[in-house]
């Protein structure tokens, strides 16, 4: 739980705000119109999908720290989307196995490749994004760790932002022979906060598609204001105030001489 | 505790719902379930002479498929709208102009009766020719008509030889005319040509394509094949791209579905209200055998032709698309610009693709194109790098406490020099 996020009471006393003012200003409409809103089906589900997309379209929604998994045949296009929040390094693993069947598969390459919510393609800053499967292989295990995920970025940039990130799991590199054969795949995206130095000024609303409307945090979107920097600046105020009075100790002499009468 | 936080949480939820469908009266139509847009979804089903090879875990390919089917229609959700055709079920003989045209729907699309779907599969017997190009189209017909997703699952155990037009090409041309179409494709041990050819229907309409040695893996594949479209809700709007600014479509946000030639570029108009941030996303897909090294570019150009910001994304290699996305933040006008708001700004975008295929690949229809187009609040500006401007690190910390000292210091040199002068005087 990161202290950036509101407590449930708190959210609730937000959301309510939130209602008050949605019903009370004539401007509502355009309002929610801009932001997506969580589709309920999503959130009705239990437990991890066991489905896999097949375009961003259609990307399963999957929570961080949740395994999802999906059976398909080698050749599709396996699209997930997950959240991820300011101050987040995000590490995302897959780990694709072959089911033992009679027909031994040839050598293949198999790569995940993350795309923010504007479909751009994110770099890996490191972990094995793609990797080739020995003939005869039962999984190949991926992984990729993205960049910290800020709360501002130049429009030029691709610099990840908070948002819904996709995930494609695919065969690069296949043989013929291959094609539609049975495969289990497995992802899970994991996060660790990369702490105050990370944090940025400015905040962009999460980039959330509409089509992937239902790809919020469990606990909501954390507040961008906030940041370890808040700690270390008031932790630094006190310390120079601490100081201050240490040195007019040192310095200022004994003051005024004790057998002076006040009043002279 | 837990009541209060329960309690709290359900007034939250209900005033927000209230608050919700007061101000969007349209949004609560679409979330309530639509027979127009419900998914449809057609399984296709090869019953040629060829289905009676018994490989399949002991049992002829027929028997195996027959299974599969009932265990999928006991499965299938009740709003899914099915439909079941068959090809090359009705003729025995050896005329090939007859056999070619053998396709007959078994069961229409609409809503499920399983006892009369499963009785009909029943009556099935491994008779014919292989036509899946005719049949293709005859589904692709049945499923006309709705705005929810529509999906054809092609069983086969053999390639169309009927000709003249690839079934490949067929189905490319079914995916440019509907809305959503995809095809999967299920290979009942395939030979080489049936896979190549099944496959290439499947990468065509963006479907899947399945090798299927099992009959529990058959079973699977289609149950889960024809519940994937029911939790999707949007579907892409057609519109055609303009070939230059001045004649581009204005489009709201939304999804929407293109297509595109090789090399071709499409213009798009949105207008942005200030205050608001534009964010396009596109994805190009490859529908088709192209060469090796692809790209995509998407740029946003003021009516007047300068660049505001573009994105373009280059690869090589085996893929389903290649995509591209772009933010543009229109400032908030000016404080002193009085009392009217400022006009919409109108943003050209433009969709281009350096895709490239070698001659014997058919240019038409393009390749398709799915645009998403956003309109948020547009960004707090950033005022400084760090948060708030805000320090970190112990060097502040030695910098502050030292800082802090030196002016204690000074502060006490003071107040001894003042005490010095009180006592001379």
């Amino acid at each position: 739980m990161r202290a950036a996020r509101l407590t449930p009471i708190a959210r609730t006393g937000a959301a309510l705000l939130t209602a008050a003012l949605f019903g009370l200003a004539p401007a509502a409409p355009a309002l929610a119109d801009d932001s997506p809103s969580p589709s309920p089906s999503a959130s009705a589900s239990a437990g991890p999908p066991t489905e896999a997309g097949t375009d961003f379209r259609t990307a399963t929604a999957v929570q961080q720290g949740e395994r999802a998994t999906a059976d398909a045949s080698t050749g599709d296009y396996l699209y997930w989307a997950f959240p991820g929040d300011t101050g987040q390094d995000i590490t995302v693993k897959a780990t694709v196995t072959f089911p033992s069947t009679s027909v031994t598969h040839a050598a293949s390459t198999w790569q995940i490749d993350v795309y923010d919510g504007l479909r751009r393609h994110q770099p890996c800053r490191y972990g094995m994004a793609s990797r080739q499967a020995d003939p005869g292989a039962t999984s190949v295990e991926l992984s990729c760790t993205l960049r910290t995920v800020t709360s501002y970025a130049d429009t030029w940039s691709n610099d990840p932002l908070r948002g819904a990130y996709y995930l494609r799991l695919t065969a690069t590199d296949i043989a013929q022979t291959d094609l539609g054969l049975p495969v289990q795949a497995a992802v899970e995206a994991t996060a660790s906060d990369a702490g105050g130095s990370a944090a940025a000024d400015g905040s962009v609303t999460p980039l959330v598609p509409r089509e992937s409307a239902s790809v919020v945090p469990s606990g909501g979107w954390s507040s961008t204001w906030w940041s370890a920097r808040w700690l270390w600046s008031a932790g630094g105020a006190a310390l120079a105030a601490l100081a201050g009075i240490g040195g007019y100790a040192l310095t200022r002499g004994r003051g005024r001489p004790r057998g002076i009468p006040r009043e002279v | 505790m837990i009541t209060r936080k329960r309690l709290a949480a359900w007034l939250g939820t209900a005033l927000l719902t209230v608050a919700t469908c007061g101000a969007l009266p349209a949004s609560a139509s679409a979330d309530a379930p639509d027979p127009q847009a419900a998914p449809k979804v057609e399984l296709v089903l090869d019953v040629s002479g060829s289905m009676s090879t018994k490989d399949i875990d002991g049992q002829s390919r027929m028997s195996a498929a027959k299974q599969a089917f009932d265990e999928v229609l006991d499965s299938t959700p009740a709003d899914t709208q099915l439909g079941i055709r068959t090809l090359g079920a009705n003729y025995p003989g050896d005329d090939r102009q007859v056999g070619c045209r053998d396709t007959a729907q078994l069961y229409p699309v609409g809503p499920l009766d399983r006892d009369q779907a499963k009785a009909a599969v029943a009556t099935l017997n491994p008779t014919g020719w292989t036509p899946i190009g005719p049949a293709l189209l005859a589904a692709a017909k049945d499923l006309k008509g709705g705005t929810g997703s529509h999906r054809i699952v092609l069983i086969t155990d053999g390639e169309d030889t009927c000709g003249p037009t690839n079934p490949c090409e067929i189905a490319r041309q079914i995916a440019a005319q509907g809305v959503g179409m995809t095809i999967d494709t299920l290979g009942l041990i395939p030979d080489a040509t049936t896979r190549d050819q099944l496959s290439c229907i499947a990468e065509a309409t963006g479907g899947t394509y399945t090798t299927v040695q099992h009959r529990q893996q058959l079973t699977n594949r289609v149950q889960q094949l024809v519940q994937r479209d029911t939790d999707t809700t949007v579907n892409p709007v057609p519109v055609q791209g303009g070939p230059d600014c001045a004649d581009a479509p204005t489009v709201r946000p939304g999804l929407y579905s293109d297509r595109e030639t090789f090399s071709e570029n499409r213009w798009y108009k949105v207008d942005v209200d200030p205050g608001q941030e534009l964010r396009a996303a596109v994805s190009v897909s490859d529908d088709r055998a192209v060469d090796p090294d692809y790209g995509v570019l998407l740029r946003a150009v003021t009516t007047h032709g300068r660049e505001i910001v573009r994105d373009a994304e280059a690869g090589s290699g085996r893929t389903d698309m290649i995509s591209a996305g772009l933010r543009y933040p229109k400032p908030k006008a000016g404080s002193g610009s009085g009392d009217d708001p400022a006009p919409a700004e109108t943003v050209c975008v433009e969709v281009g693709n350096s895709f490239a295929a070698p001659p014997s690949v058919k240019t038409t229809p393009g390749l398709p194109v799915e645009l998403s187009i956003g309109l948020v609040a547009s960004p707090h500006r950033a005022s400084d790098v760090a948060s708030f401007g805000l320090g970190d690190g112990w060097w502040l910390l030695g910098l502050l406490t030292l800082t802090g000292f030196v002016a204690g210091v000074l502060w006490g040199w003071l107040s001894r020099w003042r005490v010095a002068i009180w006592r001379t005087n």
